[in-house]
């Protein structure tokens, strides 16, 4: 893979999710045999936005790697508090380690701070822009369970604001999966991510019911529907249960579909589901630990 | 078009536009920076009667030739216009706007998520589409109304 930054899950060539996933996969399979493969790298962790996996699991990638992480802490104890820009910030703390992660509520946050910086630059999180790495663990988790062959995917719930669902999208476009949108009228796709996926050649269905497309899916991709995106709390409450599973539900979808979820969840997913075959989500969310380890190989120049 | 139709005195030295969309006059002095406050002698024509467009809007701004980012910006409201460079009353160089692959500055996105709207040292940057622009930043496709973003410091 030959990425200085991982800005978007669109710069990512089929071969370049292939090799992170192989390597993803290798160091599940044995993660002693790369206990001391980045001894004493330092990655540079900087979060203007509240974060517990995405954090949590890059923390824990690069001390299974042998490294270790410097962290900004949060934007209340930093000096952005004191008016720092972005750009500042990611130059002073590029001095710090050999590669940077960067959550920021701003949309195209991770763009501009790579211009201002040398060392790698991950994006974990741009306002509802793109979240890469996320796309990453979701691609490992759907071609351990489903593959990739004939794959057809269902994605429902908050379309628009889940930038999950953007940088998922466009992958699931470069592996050439069938992909069904399930969402509100007014959470549908922006129109960003459909010029990108009707450019790209996308194969893409939308709906507003989940019951017609459900037996055709291996795989049903859930999102939480966020009660701020609704004018009045009744409002969200009607349209947010129409985008909830339960086991009955899922009654007509086929005995292997698998069922994921980016979490955290609030009643999107019913808790009987967790003990079915169906649910995916608790592994999909320990996936961000070998994904991200092999991501930070691959950046951190693990064959050289 | 003779004199006796348009009685706008020449320029010495600076820019003539010519050949504007009917209309859009406005938005280009907005694109130049061109204000009451900003000290250049500015001639305008407003719906003048054109053989190519029907109708058309012209500029004159003494003292003042264009950057390529304003022409660049200038290219998407104005596609059909001509720039006239003038020294000593003479037009010396003369030639039509293109329709370039992006445009840096003078546009602002109207993402009010976007990063570029914020405190930071980054110009704004755009990717011209068939029909519209995308920031480069927040992937925001503007289509319609690109002059409203039109930057005005």
């Amino acid at each position: 893979m030959r990425h200085d930054h991982i800005i978007s899950a669109k710069q990512l060539s089929r071969a370049d999710i292939e090799e992170v996933l192989d390597r993803a996969a290798e160091m599940a399979a044995d993660p002693e045999a790369f206990a001391a493969r980045h001894e004493n790298a330092l990655l540079g962790l900087c979060f203007f936005e509240p974060s517990t996996r995405t954090k949590m699991s890059f923390t824990a990638a690069i001390q299974r790697l042998g490294g270790d992480v410097v962290d900004m802490g949060t934007v209340e104890s930093s000096s952005v508090k004191k008016g720092e820009s972005l750009a500042d910030t990611v130059r002073v703390v590029e001095g710090y380690a050999d590669a940077l992660v960067l959550r920021h509520p701003s949309e195209g946050s991770a763009q501009m701070a790579s211009e201002f910086v040398d060392v790698p630059l991950i994006n974990a999180g741009d306002g509802a822009g793109q979240h890469p790495t996320q796309t990453l663990l979701d691609l490992y988790t759907i071609r351990e369970s489903a593959g990739f062959d004939d794959l057809t995917i269902g994605i429902m719930g908050d379309l628009k604001y889940g930038r999950t669902v953007h940088s998922l999208a466009h992958a699931l476009t470069t592996v050439d999966a069938t992909q069904h949108f399930i969402s509100p009228e007014s959470l549908q796709l922006p129109r960003s991510v459909r010029y990108d996926l009707h450019e790209e050649g996308a194969s893409i269905k939308e709906h507003t019911d989940l019951e017609p497309v459900l037996p055709e899916l291996d795989v049903l991709y859930v999102t939480r529907i966020q009660a701020e995106r609704f004018p009045d709390e009744s409002e969200y409450r009607e349209v947010a249960g129409e985008y909830q599973i339960d086991t009955e539900t899922l009654e007509p979808a086929r005995d292997d579909l698998t069922v994921m979820h980016p979490l955290p969840r609030v009643d999107e997913i019913a808790h009987d589901i967790d003990e079915t075959d169906h649910a995916h989500y608790f592994q999909q969310a320990h996936n961000g630990v070998p994904v991200r380890m092999a991501l930070l190989d691959l950046m951190l120049g693990g064959d050289e | 078009m003779s004199d006796r139709e348009l009685r706008v005195s020449k320029i010495r030295n600076g820019t003539v536009i010519d050949h504007i969309n009917a209309g859009q006059a406005l938005n280009v002095l907005a694109i130049l920076g061109v204000t009451t406050e900003s000290g250049e002698t500015v001639s305008i024509g407003i719906r003048v009667p054109s053989d190519r467009l029907g109708s058309k809007d012209i500029v004159k701004v003494e003292g003042r030739e264009l950057s390529q980012d304003e022409v660049d910006v200038l290219s998407l409201i104005a596609p059909a216009a001509t720039i006239n460079i003038v020294r000593e009353f003479d037009v010396i160089e003369k030639h039509r706007v293109e329709r370039p692959s992006e445009v840096v500055g003078v546009l602002s996105c109207p993402n009010r998520h976007c990063i570029t709207t914020e405190d930071e040292p980054v110009e704004s940057r755009f990717d011209v589409l068939d029909d519209g622009i995308r920031c480069q930043y927040c992937e925001t496709i503007v289509r319609d109304d690109i002059a409203a973003q039109i930057d005005v410091a």
